[in-house]
């Protein structure tokens, strides 16, 4: 994480965007955008956003890839050149690699991947602007695309970020905060069972801290479900 | 193709059901450690770490390069890692996959978060020359948990490792300069299997994790974590996991550096 001392991140209890520290930048969701996609969702968390698309299930290949027990769940997650200050090179990034790869491990969790044996179902994510958190907004994209793809699923993955500012445990940095911030923990959990299935962090911390951070995440988490439920609704 | 046959994850699960495991381990034991430093001759630093029969090796060179522009009075590191098709007949040549970037990264972020490295001695000139330092971690063998042999691997390379001199815009790799890390990450891998935590799991083991949590401690704080596989984990779990590997890290540390 960065450690620009001078900056002041926090300042009477109140963040650079007037929050305090407990709240989430303002949200919005939406299922059901793209036509061609069997699932498709959007996802807002202040200035970031995010656009998934699920098709599926549908046959793996190459076929050595397929599993005669259950189906797999592939994800691809991008940031769009233009969603970053300098514009990002297009093409597959390590980053962006890891990203998929425990964004697969945080939906899979949710489907009922027995269901599908040799079977794939592909999601994937397009960040559209970032401005942190950008795995958290793909991925509730994502489970709102899975949803409205009509997979059965044991709740919706609903995934925020906490972090450590100026020492302080604070919910949804954005990206001043995440730059200059101590710690950033993002989390996605599955809002019905509570179980956590993506936790990522880095800084500098300990175990009486991360309980607290986990905390603050969680209930961040537990809002964001409302939000992609609201959308779901809409649908219907 | 090397399959794990349906038998053997059977198997692995039901002795871990007991407490037991298929190579005769305790839960919380990791397999025979053996470390050999110097291994790369034209490295600047190297290491093999052989955990149980996995194998890996890291190596580490430094160059001269121009610095970041957001911090340009520090030097960079870099953290790669190959899985060659050497390594397993389930790997493939080419650039590397999701696996050999997670390795990377996840390496990466635990020397990076708790400021291992002295990156402003790193500086020759500002804005214009620093020193790379590049960690390049190559698996050779697998037999399960390579997450953990590279990130072994990578710190002893890292703790072995001498600075070349630079003069007259030339690397002169013929010096030798004291390069001395200023905290040293240890990193260990919780799975959970069943209601079990299980360490330092082999490849068939690995086959049967629901989920696992690789966690890198210092001396005394959490740096970095990568909750890993497909499966979900509670927060009080999670808490004990992170505990768990606090202890395992400090008897790396103690045993093997």
């Amino acid at each position: 994480m960065g450690k620009n001392k001078d900056m002041d991140l926090l300042k009477n209890g109140k963040r650079i965007d007037g929050r305090g520290k407990e709240d989430l930048r303002e949200l919005e969701a939406k299922a059901g955008i793209l036509k061609r996609a069997d699932g498709s969702g959007y996802f807002r968390m202040g200035n970031t956003e995010a656009v998934a698309a699920v098709f599926g299930p549908r046959e793996l290949h190459p076929k050595h890839k397929q599993k005669p027990q259950r189906g797999i769940l592939q994800c691809r997650y991008n940031l769009a050149p233009f969603s970053v200050d300098d514009r990002k090179r297009p093409g597959p990034s390590r980053r962006g690699k890891e990203i998929g790869k425990v964004a697969e491990g945080a939906l899979s969790s949710a489907v009922f991947l027995e269901e599908f044996p040799t079977a794939t179902i592909d999601v994937y994510m397009e960040v559209i602007s970032a401005d942190a958190g950008t795995r958290c907004v793909a991925l509730n994209a994502g489970s709102i695309a899975l949803a409205d793809a009509g997979i059965p699923m044991k709740g919706l993955i609903s995934s925020c970020a906490a972090g450590k500012i100026e020492d302080t445990p604070v919910l949804d940095l954005k990206g001043e905060e995440d730059m200059n911030g101590q710690v950033d923990l993002p989390i996605a959990m599955n809002a019905e069972t509570g179980e956590i299935t993506l936790l990522q962090m880095d800084g500098m911390t300990d175990i009486e801290e991360m309980d607290e951070m986990m905390d603050l995440a969680i209930k961040g988490c537990k809002k964001v479900a409302e939000k992609q439920k609201e959308a779901l609704m809409e649908t219907f | 193709m090397m399959e794990i046959t349906e038998i053997e994850k059977q198997s692995a699960l039901d002795k871990i059901k007991k407490g037991e495991r298929l190579d005769g381990r305790g839960l919380k034991d990791f397999r025979d450690i053996k470390i050999d430093v110097g291994v790369a001759k034209k490295a600047e630093g190297s290491a093999q770490v052989e955990l149980g029969e996995s194998k890996v090796i890291a190596g580490v060179k430094f160059g001269m390069g121009e610095p970041f522009p957001d911090t340009p009075d520090e030097g960079m590191l870099m953290v790669n890692a190959e899985l060659g098709p050497m390594a397993s007949p389930n790997f493939e040549s080419g650039p590397p996959g999701k696996n050999a970037t997670e390795i990377a990264r996840v390496v990466d972020r635990g020397i990076r978060e708790c400021e291992a490295l002295p990156l402003k001695d790193l500086c020759v000139e500002e804005g214009e020359r620093v020193w790379k330092v590049m960690v390049d971690i190559h698996v050779l063998d697998h037999d399960g948990n390579l997450l953990d042999a590279s990130a072994l691997a990578g710190v002893k390379a890292l703790l072995e490792a001498k600075m070349p001199g630079f003069e007259d815009s030339k690397v002169l790799r013929d010096e030798e300069h004291e390069f001395k890390m200023e905290k040293v990450p240890v990193t260990c891998t919780v799975a959970k299997i069943e209601d079990k935590y299980v360490i330092d799991p082999d490849i068939i083991e690995e086959k049967v994790v629901d989920s696992m949590v690789t966690v890198t401690w210092t001396e005394d704080e959490l740096c970095s974590l990568q909750k890993r596989g497909n499966g979900g984990l509670t927060k009080n779990e999670l808490l004990e996991m992170f505990e768990l590997a606090r202890e395992k890290t400090e008897e790396l540390r103690q045993t093997t550096l």
